[in-house]
């Protein structure tokens, strides 16, 4: 049975894949891959999904994984804060696991105690870019 | 770094709408309840609509996509609505159907969303869940022309709408707005339910039917509809389900 991250990764190198095409790239060397805290993405199983999964135009390409540390920001007060992983109980943290937005049901604003503040950095999975080889 | 060499910023690029039609590949019939107007019925319809077609032996999914105030697991007595994690998200399975409801994460909690978030939601959701095969996924639309309803729309290109309206002219009002947004985006439109009937009136009829769009049929206001709620053999059992089931008739029958 795989995990959640493996369709992450599908949808990450599906989304390469279309990119470099796009680009008219011959090869994708690198992908630099951003990875939100919020998410709680295993890394090492989302960086073997990604090497499994790769092909074709990606069959050459490395991987670079960023963690971006999850702060939040109040709409109200105007507080600004980290999320702290370990602060979730099981349950709440497996659905922010799945759905980051889920934050909202189980965490307030430590100053004011709002439920309407802004993940600013730090959400789930992005491609911030891609390096490869161009076709002559 | 040299001519050869390209290096392109991805940044407004979201993996994760790459993979959403490979997603619903599996599914033959994606079919949208919408509603110009809260309150008209739009879950209930869904909900016993998705019961109907499963009793048919179809395979039927069912995606509560109100995140604002979500009631299909209400409507169903769904309890246990935990997905499966399998290389994604694997639907439970409620009384027959696939069932995939924002509930399932945030439980018994008010999850208050702005549109971007909402929007995310959407995102992940159907980037994740894996329906499998299906011939049909009933969706209960959030609101009207929403954020969350435009971003439906996007994400799944193949959407056929079913509108739920009350007989009140002021239902229709927004009713016959949706009809023209859909038609200028193209969105297939398979007609229009009128529900809560109290009265004898062709007024819906008519005004739909000038429309040029397909009248379903109507659904009285059904006072056992209540106590019915929570308990899907006693649903099955209403006038409002065996008027649904005329309706979800035309429905099979079309392409
Ligand atoms: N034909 C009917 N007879 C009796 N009660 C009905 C009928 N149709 C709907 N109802 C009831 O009306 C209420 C509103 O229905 P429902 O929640 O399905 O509407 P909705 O359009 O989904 O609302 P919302 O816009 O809030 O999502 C519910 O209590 C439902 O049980
Ligand atoms: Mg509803
Ligand atoms: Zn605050």
């Amino acid at each position: 049975m795989y995990m959640h991250e493996w369709a992450l990764a599908e949808a990450v190198v599906s989304a390469v894949s279309q990119i470099a095409q796009r680009e008219g790239l011959k090869f994708v060397s690198q992908v630099k891959i951003m990875v939100g805290e919020l998410q709680q993405v295993e890394l090492d199983i989302f960086e073997f999904a990604l090497t499994q999964l790769k092909s074709g135009i990606l069959e050459k390409a490395k991987f670079v994984l960023e963690t971006v540390p999850a702060r939040l920001l109040c709409r109200v007060c105007g507080k600004e804060w980290s999320f702290a992983r370990n602060s979730l109980a099981r349950d709440a943290s497996e659905a922010v696991h799945f759905i980051p937005e889920a934050v909202h049901a189980y965490v307030r604003c430590p100053k004011c105690g709002s439920p309407d503040y802004e993940v600013v950095t730090g959400r789930g999975v992005w491609i911030e870019s891609i390096k490869g080889v161009q076709h002559p | 770094m040299d001519r050869k060499h390209k290096r392109c910023t991805a940044s407004m690029m979201d993996p994760r709408v790459s993979v959403i039609s490979g997603r619903l590949k599996g599914v033959k019939r994606v079919i949208a309840v919408s509603g110009g107007k809260g309150g008209v019925g739009k879950s209930l319809v869904a909900s016993v609509l998705a019961l109907i077609l499963s009793d048919r032996q179809h395979q039927v999914g069912l995606f509560d996509a109100d995140f604002t105030s979500p009631s299909t697991h209400v409507i169903l007595g769904a309890s246990k609505i935990q997905p499966l994690e399998d290389n994604g998200l694997v639907p439970c399975v409620a009384h027959g159907l696939r069932y995939m409801s924002i509930v399932a994460f945030s439980h018994d909690e008010a999850l208050p969303l702005r549109g971007t978030d909402v929007s995310n939601v959407l995102i992940e959701l159907f980037a994740i869940t894996r329906w499998g095969e299906l011939d049909f996924l009933i969706i209960d639309m959030p609101p009207g022309i929403s954020d969350a309803a435009l971003d439906i729309m996007r994400l799944v290109r193949r959407l056929e709408f079913i509108i739920v309206s009350t007989p009140s002219l002021l239902t229709f009002e927004t009713v016959r707005k949706l009809v023209r947004l859909l038609a200028d985006m193209k969105a297939p439109v398979l007609g229009v339910v009128e529900n809560m009937k109290m009265r004898e009136s062709t007024f819906l009829a008519r005004q739909v039917a000038a429309m040029g769009v397909p009248y379903l049929g109507e659904i009285p206001y059904d006072p056992k509809v209540e106590d019915a709620l929570g308990n899907v053999k006693l649903l099955r059992e209403t006038v409002f389900a065996r008027k649904l089931s005329e309706i979800a008739s035309k429905l099979e029958s079309c392409p």
